[in-house]
């Protein structure tokens, strides 16, 4: 555990920021502990040791903000707002899952609190999230949106693309890449030529930045200031955050455990776990009690628990659901 | 009626239209009238695409949009296609209603992740929570050697994908009306139009009004053959329906008009009366929607047709660049007759 470094927040932000960050490992947690029994048939793409970037991005966000995820986006969704009964429910087909059991775990939505979707094709919600940056500019306010991704989405065209756009035409919109060093299995290096993904943002004279995000506060400080300039007019930023996934690509499994990466990698960034690390300063502050800690952390537990509960009392969509939906009818 | 009626050419149209002192515009005429109209009734609508304020105005149908609206509502873009299907489908979740405009149908294969992957898809894998109110615009080309990678169709392809719709209007009319309903319809909707329909002529009105997506017309009625035309080959069957006309034979002329929905009920109708069938498609034989008109047929009602079915339509082969390779490409009017007088001949 690296040594704690003084508390720059208000200690209601940071008691909020642990709290999102223990929903997301908790709740990705229990869906690892439920997966073995095969009853919640949808491919999960787990964020534990990534939290940090989904709670420091969304704690700068309205509800009235939007956010576009991946494949890997049950952490944003919780960061923004999303209910993790619905979450579960459609990760379990459910008829009350939030997209009616038609997008499982790759596709949560939230449109009530600002989630605009996820794409599972790398790269492909970027691009929507500069267009509801663009329709905000058009429709006046200052209300931001946030696409989320990984760092193989900057493999693709569509990345460059949306820079270019975004930076263009001062859209306000962060770009948020969560670098974990590999897309499926294949490292950073072996697909481009350097890791500084950060150094896109230049030729579009866009402010960038790189975060260590296995500390939610230069997460949260870093997207404060994107957010801040996105909101005066002053356009996108780029931000590379560095961080780590514990788990495989997709399942509920360890990387190392299926030969993919050294098991030595894992457990070095295990050591610097974003949610013991925020906590432990927190303790060290004396802004939060060991007890307090333990009760929050059930607290959490009975929340999923019930969600978990609710999912799996929902009943499925009626067969016949298979062909709604397919266009839009009408409000 | 004057509003399905297909002008061969301008003096026809004139002489018909000024009797009944009716106003007669163009078909590029008729989409410029279209956007200005929508954008000028509801803000939320926008065109966006490569060159849409240059002074071409692509070819006529986004002339004097950018002086008028402003170019951030008339908004010439950056090269990259795909994105910026992204950024449409982004902005229309979110409220605004986008037209996004292609000179050519050649550069939506650039697209295919945005249209295919998403815009096709938001609306059901998010189960209805959210929609995507896009019109793509695309344009065929054809001559002057424009070749194998400027003059494609790819209306099959679109077709093909659940959660698109795909409109092909054939006359100004149509042209107005189809894209007024389809920036209304609240989905994405491929607008494919062909580059030699934008002089046609026809009666216009200036008011705002919709064409529904889904209803095809039959453009000459007719006894002894069906042809289902689409597009450009409107055009093409009128004038072959002329021709053989003289030889005796009486050939009704469909125009689905949308491929998707598709107005199953009507060709279903037309063929059961003539029992002959000959489709005049502006693309590729294999695969074609050509194929797919013939397999709904066949499906409900395969013992209505006395004579083999006969598809016009372009060869298998890549578009070429020599005019005489290009004449040798293209069928038209002919080839359409030649085509009915062989069904009608053997049956």
């Amino acid at each position: 555990m690296p040594e704690a470094t003084a508390l720059d927040i208000p200690a209601d932000i940071a008691i909020r920021l642990s709290r999102t960050m223990m929903l997301i490992r908790q709740f990705e947690e229990k869906i690892v502990d439920v997966y073995g029994v095969q009853d919640m048939k949808t491919p999960v793409h787990l964020c534990i040791g990534q939290e940090a970037i989904a709670a420091g991005v969304c704690e700068n966000l309205r509800t009235d903000d939007y956010i576009l995820t991946t494949h890997r986006g049950h952490g944003h969704c919780l960061a923004k707002g999303a209910s993790p009964r619905e979450l579960y429910a459609e990760f379990y087909g459910r008829r009350q899952g939030c997209a009616r059991g038609k997008g499982g775990s790759m596709h949560p939505v939230a449109p009530e609190c600002g989630v605009l979707g996820a794409s599972a094709i790398v790269g492909g919600s970027l691009p929507h999230a500069v267009g509801a940056a663009l329709a905000i500019k058009m429709q006046g306010g200052d209300r931001v949106a946030v696409a989320f991704f990984g760092d193989g989405a900057t493999d693709e065209g569509v990345f460059h693309e949306s820079l270019n756009f975004a930076a263009l035409k001062t859209l306000p919109v962060i770009f948020v890449c969560e670098n974990n060093f590999y897309a499926v299995s294949s490292p950073i290096l072996a697909r481009r030529c350097n890791d500084n993904i950060v150094l896109h943002a230049q030729p579009y004279d866009m402010p960038n930045e790189q975060v260590d995000s296995m500390d939610v506060l230069k997460v949260y400080h870093a997207a404060h200031r994107a957010v801040a300039r996105a909101r005066a007019g002053e356009g996108p930023t780029l931000l590379e955050c560095r961080t780590y996934r514990w788990k495989g690509h997709v399942g509920p499994e360890a990387d190392h455990e299926k030969g993919c990466r050294p098991k030595e990698e894992l457990e070095d960034w295990m050591q610097r776990c974003p949610v013991e690390y925020l906590n432990q300063l927190l303790l060290a502050e004396g802004i939060i009690t060991e007890e307090a800690l333990a009760e929050s952390t059930r607290e959490i537990e009975r929340e999923l628990d019930d969600a978990l509960e609710f999912a799996r009392q929902c009943p499925f969509p009626d067969p016949r659901e298979v062909l709604e939906n397919v266009y839009y009818t009408g409000a | 009626m004057p509003w399905t009626k297909v002008y061969l050419n301008v003096e026809e149209m004139a002489d018909t239209l000024q009797k009944e002192g009716l106003r007669g515009i163009s078909y590029h005429e008729a989409i410029l009238e279209a956007q200005a109209q929508a954008m000028e009734s509801d803000d939320r609508v926008f065109i966006m695409g490569e060159g849409v304020d240059d002074p071409g105005g692509i070819f006529g149908t986004t002339l004097g949009l950018a002086e008028r609206f402003g170019k951030d509502r008339v908004m010439d873009i950056p090269v990259a296609e795909n994105a910026m299907t992204g950024i449409a489908i982004g902005a229309a979740t979110v409220g605004m209603k986008p037209v996004f405009v292609h000179m050519r149908n050649d550069f939506l294969p650039m697209c295919m992740d945005q249209l295919v992957n998403h815009a096709a898809k938001l609306c059901y894998m998010t189960g209805g929570r959210l929609h995507v109110p896009l019109v793509v615009r695309a344009i065929i080309g054809r001559g002057w050697g424009s070749a194998a990678q400027h003059a494609q169709a790819f209306h099959a392809l679109f077709m093909h994908i659940p959660g698109l719709k795909v409109v092909m209007p054939s006359t100004p009319y149509d042209a107005k009306g189809l894209f007024l309903a389809a920036l209304d319809d609240g989905n994405p909707v491929m607008f494919i139009e062909h580059r030699w329909t934008f002089n046609a002529v026809g009666y216009v009105p200036e008011e705002m009004y919709r064409v529904p997506l889904g209803e095809g017309i039959i453009r000459r009625e007719g006894e002894d053959v069906t042809i289902v035309a689409l597009s450009q080959q409107v055009y093409e069957a009128m004038k072959a329906a002329a021709i053989l006309e003289a030889d005796g034979i009486s050939v009704e002329v469909v125009d689905p008009r949308t491929l998707k929905p598709l107005d199953e009920e009507l060709i279903l109708s037309s063929v059961s009366k003539t029992r002959r069938l000959v489709i005049a498609d502006v693309a590729h034989r294999t695969g074609s929607v050509g194929a797919e008109i013939v397999c709904r047929i066949a499906e409900t009602s395969a013992d209505i047709l006395v004579a083999p079915i006969r598809r016009v339509c372009f060869p298998d082969t890549p578009i070429p660049a020599s005019p005489v390779l290009e004449e040798a490409f293209y069928p038209g009017a002919d080839d359409i007759v030649e085509a009915v007088r062989e069904i009608v001949k053997g049956s």
